[in-house]
């Protein structure tokens, strides 16, 4: 197992170094480093101040090398707009993104794997294509058009629900959540749901097909023949086997949830980082675009790294093999 | 219906197919068929797989059940659990199970059954057992799912169970996963699921087709020997005559969905009466003398979309004549042995 | 002792005369079978009428702006401008015909959509079918960049792109394309493995046709089904994208809006009630969406030999 982990752990250090080298040959080569690091609004003494600040004016290795120290300080370059830190900014709106995504993520579980599963063991029911018919309409509409509807739907129209912003937050561990008042929840319901809906169908999906593939094999009908009740039968030895596909699929995922958090957060004026990377690629805000693509390529490789492990937990036919090797 | 047979045929007691058999002998029958039809409604049509079967196993008695591919042998055997899945279902006849009819029963009755009264062996010992689940697991909620026992209890159980059907350090087994066995040791486990609860008869679905020749032969002795000493009935499906011959006590032969002929093991393979038990016989390679072309019956099982009227050997059978087109009769030679044919070969011993 | 034959017997099964059926026939004959298929591909003609046709069929040419007046913002759909024109879906903040701006919207959304996927699938087959067909080191390094690469969502991909590019047409053609190639890469790469082992291609190989000759007639037309479903779900898919990306406002610039970008701009009007500036691009880019979806999804059951049918 061990083995499997260190291996895994080794790769991921070889890509993080490898989207290092490309987002600074990107700042460095296609765009034009002054206008990304440097306010080009400053005046000239300015500028070259900073041109030799950030060593610029170094061969380029060394300015790698600069780049690289830098990071791994935790020093990723300062705002042009708010002449903070950059990845003091983007830290300061992680938690609300994560929040979003992860909300997200659990109803796709809990609403997405029940409904498929229910779609893939009676599969000819009114109440099963029901379900795959808004599973095809939740893959389909766009995730902000989705947005905008809920808002004139439960906000302007019902009033429901409140149509933009992030409720109150209360502190857990040091970090701001807003899922633990009322308040906070009611802001969080919509912009969940509507990140969510595209993974809910997507999980719906997935699981109906497994659940219909799975349901066929002999050993459902061998448990079966044992006198297993049914709900033992779908809860244990349908459902161990449709997890699988499904955390693999749900983990790789998670990191396109948080970067599709980027219209949800636009739509619903939701404080998180996507909202910030936008009004960032607005105002040509730099840094913090650097900053975002560092911190989200970091984020990816511990996720897929997680879910890589994850599956062989699940699987035992992996881990078994490995253990060989 | 009236039978025109051929040659003196002493005790010849005519039936239609739906017979009763003496009272005394069914009180003591562990499983009785009558009549058992199970069709499948597909698209294409109805398929008749099961299209009129008649047997009965008595306690401790090994049952031959012989047929080739789409025989209806298989299904028969699911018919009896009632895990037939759409789009077939049972739609005639009554199944027996000591005495208590097992057709239409509910799913809570039949689902107490299942794995502790009448328990079974399907043929594919990979496919059988959940990949992502243990051993332990697997064995351990056979016996929960009938009676409250302890986990521990449990575990003691299946352990005495393994070693039972020659599983040496069960423990180990028992915390592994299935793919970590090879077929023959994947079978044993299956036998033993089986044999967990007790029960009063064993179905197995050609539980040795997808093994080696020799481990075939382990597991043959070795199901013998457990029946004799529990007096479970057994119901052994295969197409392998050779197998059976082996094994069981009684064989009863099917085609296309009908049983054509049952007795006893060594009376049907030495004097067998319908021609399709004949050409089966004749067909099976140590039976041919060398350098001659092998024997085989010719033509191609009916489809059982569309069976043709009368017996459905007709085709293919060298003793077919125009009567042939009709329902064929059931005719009796004693206790349990029987044939449905019109002219089935002469009864030469006693 | 004869042996009867069938045809003697009154009941003897009629013999079906054969009908002979190319795999193309019955390809359409099993994808025609499904209602909603034919329903789904019947709305997507129209749509691509529309767009191909849109400067001949709208009512008025909404970026000519001769036309537009802005006197006539803002009116309710039914209601007429001042020329006497009637705006069947209202007009919008600038006094455009939604209707025309919607047409001419889905030309451009259906332009961008369908020629980044285009370009996309011939990169990403060239790519898929070399890594399959020679296997070895260059299949190693090709799918590492294409892991890599798909380890990243393509929404954070274009993103960036656009926010390095800039915006125009012909860029936001550019990000789609290289958000999109590595996925038809790892598809088309998974097919050809599975048909590289089949033995025509050994066959293939052992009369000595040239690498040009097996991977273009031999390899090629056995991956294409899986390539076609692909193709479908993922050309939806960048429509959705291109929307997504002129909504959040990097992509499209304002003189040649796709149906995103229009919904993008009837936001502000959303709050104060009048929906029908984004609600009716909105409409028609979730039904050309679902169509698309649609024609891929019974495309993928009728070409998978797997599932029952």
């Amino acid at each position: 197992m061990s083995v499997f982990i260190t291996r895994r752990v080794l790769q991921s250090l070889v890509v993080i170094f490898v989207m290092s080298l490309l987002v600074f040959f990107g700042v460095n080569i296609v765009g034009d480093p002054i206008d990304m690091l440097i306010n080009p609004e400053a005046d000239q003494e300015d500028i070259e101040a900073a041109i030799r600040a950030l060593g610029l004016d170094r061969p380029i290795h060394e300015q790698y090398w600069y780049f690289l120290v830098n990071a791994l300080k935790g020093d990723l370059g300062k705002s042009f707009i708010f002449a903070e830190p950059a990845l003091k900014l983007i830290l300061q709106r992680m938690p609300a993104t994560l929040e979003l995504a992860f909300t997200a993520m659990l109803m796709a579980i809990f609403l997405g794997i029940p409904l498929g599963v229910y779609a893939g063991l009676r599969p000819n029911s009114k109440v099963s294509k029901t379900i795959m018919a808004g599973s095809i309409l939740g893959f389909s509409l766009p995730t902000f058009w989705v947005g905008l509807m809920f808002i004139m739907i439960f906000a302007v129209m019902l009033g429901w629900l409140p149509s933009t912003g992030r409720g109150d937050t209360t502190s857990l561990f040091g970090i701001q959540v807003s899922f633990l008042t009322w308040d906070g929840l009611r802001h969080l319901l919509l912009p969940a749901l509507n990140l969510a809906l595209f993974k809910i169908s997507l999980v719906i999906r997935l699981a109906r097909a497994g659940t219909r593939e799975v349901a066929l094999q002999d050993y459902i009908k061998f448990a079966r023949a044992k006198g297993l009740s049914s709900s033992r039968v779908v809860l244990v030895h349908i459902m161990k086997n449709i997890m699988i596909p499904v955390v693999t699929v749900l983990g790789l995922e998670l990191g396109g949830v948080i970067a599709f958090a980027v219209v949800t957060e636009t739509v619903f004026a939701w404080p998180g980082m996507g909202k910030l990377l936008i009004d960032s690629i607005q105002l040509l805000d730099r840094p913090i675009i650097v900053a975002y693509l560092m911190i989200t390529v970091l984020m990816f490789v511990v996720i897929n790294l997680v879910v890589d492990i994850l599956y062989s937990l699940l699987d035992p036919r992996v881990r078994l093999k490995d253990v060989k090797s | 219906m009236s039978s025109e047979s051929q040659g003196p045929i002493p005790q010849a007691a005519e039936s239609s197919s739906a017979s009763v058999a003496p009272a005394a002998q069914q009180a003591g029958n562990t499983l009785a068929i009558d009549d058992l039809q199970t069709h499948f409604f597909t698209k294409a049509g109805v398929v008749k797989a099961v299209n009129g079967v008649s047997f009965s196993v008595s306690k401790g008695e090994v049952l031959g059940l012989v047929g080739e591919s789409g025989s209806g042998k298989s299904v028969t055997g699911f018919s009896i659990l009632g895990l037939v899945d759409p789009p077939g279902e049972v739609v005639g006849g009554s199944i027996r199970f000591q005495g208590r009819e097992l057709v239409g029963l509910d799913e809570t009755a039949m689902r107490e059954i299942r794995g502790s009264r009448i328990a079974m062996i399907f043929q594919d010992p990979m496919m059988t057992l959940n990949p992502v689940l243990r051993i332990d697991t697997q064995m351990i909620e056979a016996i929960q799912a009938h009676s409250r026992v302890s986990r521990a209890a449990a575990l003691a159980r299946s352990r005495e169970v393994l070693l039972k059907v020659g599983i040496a350090s069960p423990d180990e087994r028992l915390k592994s996963y299935p793919h970590q066995f090879s077929g023959g040791m994947r079978q044993r486990v299956a036998i033993a699921i089986a044999l967990l609860n007790e029960p009063d008869l064993i179905i197995a679905d050609e539980p040795t087709t997808a093994l080696d020749v020799t481990i075939q032969a382990q597991i043959l002795y070795e199901a013998q020997k457990l029946c004799r000493e529990t007096g479970t009935a057994l119901i052994w499906i295969t197409h392998d005559l050779t197998v059976v011959a082996g094994l069981a006590d009684r064989i009863c032969v099917m085609y296309a969905g009908r049983d054509v002929e049952q007795g006893e093991v060594d009376d049907v393979l030495d004097h067998p009466l319908h021609p399709y038990t004949y050409g089966l016989i004749g067909s099976v390679p140590s039976r041919n003398r060398r350098g001659q072309p092998l024997h085989q019956i010719p033509g191609m099982t009916p489809s059982l979309l569309n069976l043709p009227p009368g017996c459905a050997f007709r085709n293919r059978c060298p003793r077919a004549a125009q009567e042939c087109l009709r329902e064929p009769p059931v005719v009796e030679y004693g206790e349990n042995r029987r044939a449905r044919c019109f002219h089935p070969y002469p009864r030469d011993s006693l | 002792m004869s042996t009867i034959s069938e045809h003697a017997s009154p009941a003897a099964t009629i013999v079906q005369p054969v009908r002979v059926q190319t795999p193309f026939r019955r390809f359409l004959s099993d994808f025609f079978d499904s209602k909603v298929a034919i329903a789904a591909i019947v709305t997507f003609a129209i749509i691509l009428f529309i767009a191909l046709f849109a400067p001949w069929i709208s009512p008025q040419n909404p970026y000519d702006l001769m036309v537009v007046d802005v006197m006539n913002s803002r009116m309710r759909p039914g209601e007429k401008s001042l020329t006497g024109m009637t705006f069947l879906l209202g007009s919008d903040g600038a006094g455009r015909d939604m209707l025309s701006a919607i047409f001419y919207g889905l030309r451009t959304s259906l332009g961008v959509g369908v020629m980044s996927g285009l370009i996309a699938l011939c990169i990403g087959m060239s790519v898929g079918l070399s890594a399959a067909y020679f296997g070895g080191r260059t299949d190693s390094l090709i799918m590492r960049v294409v892991d890599l690469q798909l380890s990243f969502p393509a929404i954070l991909i274009a993103l960036i792109l656009l926010s390095i590019l800039g915006k125009g047409v012909d860029k936001i053609i550019i990000a789609l394309v290289i958000a999109q190639w590595a996925y038809y890469a790892r598809t088309v790469r998974a097919s050809a493995l599975v048909e590289r082992r089949k033995e025509y291609i050994e066959a293939a190989t052992c009369l000595a046709l040239s690498h040009r000759r097996i991977v273009l007639r031999h390899l090629l037309p056995n991956v294409l089904p899986p390539l076609i479903v692909v193709g479908t779900l993922q050309t939806a898919h960048a429509i959705s994208l291109e929307a997504t990306l002129s909504f959040l406002g990097v992509g499209l610039p304002q003189t040649e809006p796709s149906l995103g970008l229009l919904i993008s701009n009837g936001f502000e009007y959303m709050l104060s009630g009048k929906y029908w500036i984004s609600f009716f691009p909105g409409v028609a880019l979730l039904v050309t969406i679902v169509s698309i979806n649609l024609v891929g999804d019974q495309l993928r059951d009728v070409l998978n030999p797997r599932l029952e049918r």
